[in-house]
């Protein structure tokens, strides 16, 4: 069961530079434990140390992410298209937060 | 440093503005390995939040494919702090997954004056760069409306010579 994995920039150390990589399996759990073989390390860029997908990672299959598919257990059919993102988040909460925090010191 | 053509820093500043309160965020395209950011694209803040977000994920599937047909990279990312200063927040620097980008904050906490700074943020090291504006057509005097938190804070006509 043939799978294209499209990687973004940013893991692209684990794949020798490749972008598009390809591997087997029938859950994207499968999936990238078998990635995880040809390109140690990437799994762990990509499920936390409790075995959940890492919140600012998004993963889809075909055109639609996989956190409404199942998130590690949504399933793989021959041929689909996994593509991995970085989710692009941020923002000033943290800082007002430490701001606010830091205000209470005084 | 962060060269940005002036057409394409209004852009961000006006969607900038547009959004306030609520963060906006948005991306600059260019060729791939060009570091020239050409192709503006306002994003959804998913979270339609004052102080936190996050693209779409759908939509940034869709974008990110479309840069990838057309050999283009994100050469900016940016977004904007409504009430606080342009600088990388804790949230920003764990968040940033693209160490080739220009990490461009603008803040509009002041309703005259945009604050605008830029960032690389390489495994959670933030480091600010100068911003230069390229546009030979105009008046130098008018770029006083930005406060660029770096010097030079100026119209640079020689910006492509430059790196």
């Amino acid at each position: 069961m043939a799978i294209e994995v499209r990687i973004p920039t940013i893991l692209r150390q684990y794949t020798g530079g490749a972008k598009l990589v390809e591997s087997t399996g029938d859950s994207i759990a499968d999936l990238l434990t078998n990635l995880d073989t040809s390109y140690p390390g990437l799994r762990g860029r990509l499920v936390t140390e409790e075995g959940g997908l890492h919140r600012f990672v998004n993963v889809y299959i075909n055109d639609e992410d996989v956190r409404f598919l199942g998130a590690l257990d949504a399933k793989l059919s021959d041929g689909d298209s996994v593509t991995i993102l970085p989710a692009v988040a941020g923002g000033a909460f943290a800082f007002a937060a430490a701001a606010a925090y830091a205000s209470t010191l005084r | 440093m962060l060269c940005i053509g002036r057409e394409v820093l209004d852009a961000i500043v006006a969607h900038a503005r547009r959004d306030h309160p609520d963060e906006a965020c948005g991306i600059v395209a260019g060729p791939a390995g060009s570091d020239t950011p050409v192709r503006h694209i306002p994003m959804d803040n998913a979270e339609r939040s004052a102080t936190f977000y996050r693209f779409d994920a759908i939509e940034q599937l869709k974008v990110w494919r479309e840069m990838d047909d057309r050999d283009e990279e994100p050469v900016v990312i940016y977004h904007s702090h409504t009430a606080t200063e342009a600088y990388p927040s804790r949230t920003d620097t764990s968040f940033a997954g693209e160490p080739r980008a220009h990490y461009l904050l603008v803040s509009t906490r002041e309703p005259d004056v945009a604050e605008i700074r830029s960032f690389r943020i390489v495994d959670g090291a933030v480091t600010e760069e100068p911003v230069r504006v390229v546009d030979p057509t105009v008046d130098p005097s008018a770029v006083t409306t930005y406060m660029f938190g770096q010097s030079p804070a100026s119209v640079d006509y020689e910006c492509s010579s430059g790196h």
